[in-house]
């Protein structure tokens, strides 16, 4: 080969591929909790029909987006599940504002398909099930920094199960995950968000309770604006406040500010 | 099928191809005639990202490229924007960690051509770039081949490390191995199970298209 001919390919196809890793327009990267996973993402459809404009979500633990967005992940939105995060990021400077309630979130059981454990949202068949043997693996959301697991071992240790049940927990990195892995069928139930449990997908393979919010810290849900949001996304903020995504952050089982159960 | 993470993986695998090799070649053909002291030392840090966890790895990078590290700083000075949760910073720690997969291919090749060789055509009074352009590259051209595809491939499968510098920002950061990861956790076994199988033909296609080469090029020089 001649080198001539060596360097024009290599040019040529550096040429080829950098344009294409150019941005697209505004399609802000909005950053959600991953209880919002069905959620958030039939509004962000509601929103395409409304305005016509995209949204790109990512999903994942809030401790994690947290993180990220203090290292300068270029998110232009956050949805934490826990308004602490919220908050710190925003005495750290790095949000538009202090940020908006805009849902507050319940904690379920849930349990697979033939599983020997009752989706008994007064865990009193759990501790049952811890005393014959019927429980093997209990799945929850890693408590360390998923907003969703923290409630999860808050109302274990409500029920005054939490040293009989720790040596069975499996922790999902976020509580998608948890719930994933509670409804694999690989352990006998879990406990995740109750708007996970509601979406049809999930619904559909096994049953479900929602757990007492006497047992557990509410789970006050906040949204911010971070520092360098677009048009798009600002647009995204306020519909989030309208009706139509009211009702469906509703259909999922969130309690929504101004309301109550 | 997450098409816009297919070509997010295709573009990343690519472009680690075009900046890499070349760097690999030089690198490489440098350590094979090499009797400097230490060049164990080099050669076991270049082959670090081969034996370390990914996550180690990821930890390394994300400190690195974190806006509290003067790399991180530094970049940010130069380039106007921060590289953690980036296609770039993506594309910089897809660079580091395949340096192992480029580098120690080629390294073999050109050690398999040998000094005499190379001090044949130095007596018959070639250049040392003529040597490398006209008799040592078509030699190792097999090695630098598997150097490409193993690194190709190799950036197609990478899952730690995208999975602590990235953060699967869809259209950025979201590889298809974490879209596969993204979609399990969706309970959308459909689009993980399609993405897979996709992932697993592109790679199939990519080392058969390499043995392919390789058995031909071996033909006509062997």
């Amino acid at each position: 080969m001649k080198s001539g001919a060596v360097l024009r390919f290599f040019v040529l196809s550096l040429a080829m591929l950098i344009p294409a890793a150019a941005r697209a327009g505004d399609v802000p990267a909005i950053a959600a909790a991953s209880d919002l996973q069905f959620a958030l993402t039939d509004v962000a459809a509601a929103f395409k029909t409304a305005t016509g404009r995209e949204v790109r979500l990512a999903f994942g633990s809030s401790g994690n987006f947290f993180r990220q967005i203090g290292q300068g992940a270029p998110f232009q939105m956050f949805l934490s599940a826990d308004e602490a995060f919220v908050q710190r990021l925003a005495e750290a400077g790095l949000t538009a504002d202090e940020g908006t309630l805009y849902a507050v979130g319940r904690i379920a059981i849930v349990v697979p398909q033939g599983s020997p454990l009752a989706a008994d949202g007064t865990l009193d068949d759990l501790a049952a099930a811890l005393e014959d043997g019927r429980l093997k693996k209990f799945a929850i959301a890693n408590p360390e920094h998923a907003p969703y697991g923290a409630r999860a071992e808050e109302a274990l240790r409500h029920a005054g199960l939490w040293d009989a049940i720790k040596d069975k927990l499996v922790y999902g990195e976020n509580v998608s995950q948890a719930a994933q892995f509670a409804l694999s069928g690989n352990a006998q139930g879990g406990i995740v968000a109750w708007s996970l449990a509601l979406a049809p997908e999930v619904a559909a393979r096994g049953a479900h309770a929602p757990v007492p919010e006497t047992m557990h810290m509410p789970l006050r849900q906040r949204m911010v604006l971070l520092q360098g949001a677009g048009e798009t996304a600002r647009r995204f903020h306020s519909f989030m406040q309208e009706d139509e995504a009211r009702a469906i952050m509703r259909r999922y089982g969130f309690v929504l500010p101004g309301e109550t159960m | 099928m997450d098409w816009e993470a297919f070509w997010l993986t295709i573009r990343l695998g690519g472009l680690t191809v075009l900046l890499l090799i070349p760097a690999a070649i030089l690198t490489g053909r440098w350590l094979a005639a090499t009797r400097m002291r230490g060049r164990a030392i080099v050669e076991a840090g270049l082959a670090l990202p081969l034996v370390l966890p990914p996550t180690v790895v990821g930890f390394y990078l994300m400190i690195a490229f974190g806006s509290g590290a003067w790399f991180g700083q530094m970049f940010e000075r130069l380039f106007g924007q921060t590289l953690v949760f980036t296609f770039e910073g993506l594309l910089l720690a897809s660079l580091i960690v395949n340096i192992p997969f480029a580098v120690q291919p080629i390294q073999r090749a050109f050690e398999a051509v040998g000094p005499e060789l190379r001090e044949a055509a130095a007596s018959c009074g070639l250049s040392r770039w003529r040597t490398l352009w006209r008799i040592e590259l078509p030699l190792a051209w097999p090695g630098i081949l598997t150097g490409t595809v193993l690194t190709f491939a190799h950036t197609l499968g990478e899952f730690g490390v995208v999975l602590m510098v990235g953060g699967s920002i869809p259209g950025e950061t979201r590889t298809i191995a974490i879209a596969i990861y993204d979609r399990v956790q969706a309970f959308d076994e459909a689009a993980a199970g399609q993405m897979a199988a996709v992932l697993l033909l592109v790679s199939l296609a990519t080392i058969a298209a390499s043995y392919m080469l390789t058995q031909r090029i071996g033909r006509r020089y062997g």
